[in-house]
């Protein structure tokens, strides 16, 4: 058995130790925002957050998260209440087929817990592990410019268990 | 003079003698401002001067992350302090826009800037000095011509005793042997010769520094360690598991890549970079004098095995299962339709140090900066803790042929991690 602290709730899972984290996710946790995009870590879709720091979960054997939270983009909001990048992506209309968006949130989400004021430089270093098949870089990056300028985003603070 | 002054009349003259060398050595006139490069400027001798230059990977070091070709900046660690290289580009103010042939010359050959301070040995004027007058008078051409930048020089960041420059001098003594050493023949392992031991000064990273950071020469291509990755052996080419070709030395020069060895990685990957733009011919010769150097294997007395090996061993299975095997494993894409080789092949994995496994697994390979290769790997700090790499380490290094377990892995391994937060 397997524990894991997903979007701050503890689940106790029967998997194989080297499931790729991205399986576990989707397949036993019904959470589908994390997609599969190429399954090699070139591309980004898979994109969540472990302990606050943005990873490839297709790469990530669930054995390896231990104590470390998980965050996916279903942590940040509702259709009803969307969270400050989820809402910013919806104005900038920043999603064409939408397949790469929830990496791309949650990336740019590590990012503005960490840094206030991100420069356009850093803004473009972090994001660019992420691809956009559909070509929606700019709208991108106008989406996470505009959180970026009201601040730094709130951490998930009371989540974070230490290792 | 009796007997007593006698002795002391000669220390004094020793030392009077010695000063007087020390000045001779330490102290170097500044050489005239010239208000245009005093070169004829031909395009043919600049294309010429653009081999020299990439052969001489002056931008690898004269080049900052994200910043300006041949600008200057980029830290260089050493175990003395951090230095800062510096502008090469010809802006009059903060490059070598001011200097003439001469000022170029005497710093290659010399170690000497143009207003006279002497320059630390990180630049390698030691392998430089062997430089042909006619090859650096085409590096000065190219490097002439590149845009100015106004970029001043970085502080250095070096306890005071290393401050004061003259004292490069006795450095100087031991290690600089000045002038050109041109190659003797035609034969292609001469040529080699002179790019390896010249411009190439590739010994630099792949010989290991004594305590003041001068070559030992009694081990000289014996591999060393730079910006803690592993520069390996030059001369075990040969005694690989699966010897190394001239071929396959010269794709992995030229392209990053080599067949059954696998990708340049770390401070070597950008050396590869410069080397795809030089003729063919210059990397066949430098393969051609590398395959000279090769000695028999030197074995070491296999250290113990951890007592856990064999759980390690098993761990390790299991995380490479979920974090390498997409791409490394038995009939992964990249094994079969890019033909890339097993892990048990790498040098990373069969060499004296665990060093290059750990470091490529914690930051991976950064998307290449030229079109045409496909080398990369996402970096996996984030990913594994420590003890899962330093599983996936012994489980790799127990699919390599005839390798003894790495002792010490768990220290290298925590100790990687510190030095590069």
């Amino acid at each position: 058995m397997i524990e894991l602290h997903v979007n701050g709730e503890a689940h106790r899972l029967d998997v194989a130790p080297e499931t790729p984290l991205l399986y576990v996710l989707r397949d036993d946790l019904k959470l589908n925002g994390a997609k599969f995009g190429c399954g090699m870590g070139q591309c980004g879709a898979c994109t969540v957050l472990v302990d606050g720091r943005p990873v490839f979960s297709c790469l990530f054997p669930v054995s390896s998260v231990g104590a470390r939270p998980v965050r996916t983009v279903e942590s940040l909001g509702t259709v009803e209440r969307p969270g400050p990048l989820q809402k910013a992506f919806i104005d900038h209309q920043a999603v064409q087929c939408g397949y790469c968006i929830a990496g791309m949130i949650m990336r740019a989400q590590a990012l503005l817990e960490t840094v206030a004021h991100p420069s356009e430089q850093q803004i473009r270093e972090h994001m660019s592990p992420n691809l956009c098949r559909c070509g929606t870089h700019m709208r991108i990056l106008a989406a996470i410019r505009e959180v970026a300028a009201q601040g730094r985003l709130p951490g998930a603070g009371p989540q974070k268990v230490s290792a | 003079m009796n007997r007593r002054q006698k002795i002391l009349a000669g220390i004094g003259a020793a030392g009077f003698i010695g000063i007087g060398l020390f000045l001779a050595l330490a102290i170097k006139p500044a050489i005239a401002p010239v208000a245009r490069p005093d070169v004829a400027l031909s395009p043919a001798l600049v294309a010429q001067g653009e081999r020299i230059v990439a052969l001489g990977d002056c931008v690898v070091c004269h080049t900052a992350p994200g910043g300006r070709a041949y600008a200057g900046g980029l830290p260089l660690k050493t175990p003395f302090g951090t230095l800062y290289t510096t502008n090469i580009t010809p802006d009059r103010g903060t490059g070598i826009g001011e200097w003439s042939f001469e000022a170029f010359r005497r710093a290659m050959r010399q170690g000497v800037s143009r207003d006279g301070h002497l320059l630390y040995p990180a630049f390698p004027y030691i392998h430089y000095t062997k430089v042909t007058d006619e090859d650096l008078r085409a590096a000065y051409a190219f490097l002439m011509t590149r845009t100015p930048v106004h970029a001043p020089a970085r502080r250095n960041e070096l306890p005071l005793p290393l401050r004061f420059r003259p004292s490069l001098a006795f450095w100087n003594l031991l290690y600089l042997r000045e002038g050109p050493e041109p190659a003797t023949g035609d034969a292609p392992a001469e040529r080699g010769r002179y790019l390896v031991e010249g411009l190439g000064h590739c010994s630099s990273c792949h010989t290991p520094l004594g305590v003041i950071g001068g070559e030992k020469h009694r081990e000289s291509m014996q591999g060393g360690v730079v910006d803690d990755w592993s520069a390996p052996a030059l001369d075990q080419l040969a005694a690989a598991p699966q010897p190394w070709t001239a071929g396959q030395i010269v794709d992995y020069l030229r392209t990053g890549l080599a067949s059954e060895h696998g990708a340049a990685a770390g401070p070597m990957r950008p050396v590869t970079e410069n080397l795809g733009r030089v003729p063919r011919e210059d990397v066949q010769a430098i393969a051609a004098y590398l395959l000279t150097l090769q000695k028999p294997l030197r074995t070491v007395e296999p250290p113990a095995p951890p007592g856990d090996q064999d759980q390690r061993i098993d761990r390790g299975r299991q995380v490479f299962a979920g974090a390498c095997a997409e791409c490394h494993g038995e009939g992964s894409p990249m094994r079969g339709a890019m033909g890339r080789p097993a892990l048990a092949m790498s040098s990373a994995v069969f060499g004296p140090s665990p060093r290059n496994a750990v470091m490529t697994i914690r930051e991976g390979l950064a998307w290449p900066s030229q079109p045409g290769s496909t080398t990369y790997m996402p970096p996996f700090a984030d990913v594994l803790n420590d003890r899962q790499i330093a599983d996936v380490v012994a489980y790799l290094r127990s699919t390599a042929p005839h390798a003894a377990p790495w002792s010490g892995l768990d220290e290298q391994v925590a100790h990687l991690r510190e030095n590069r937060p």
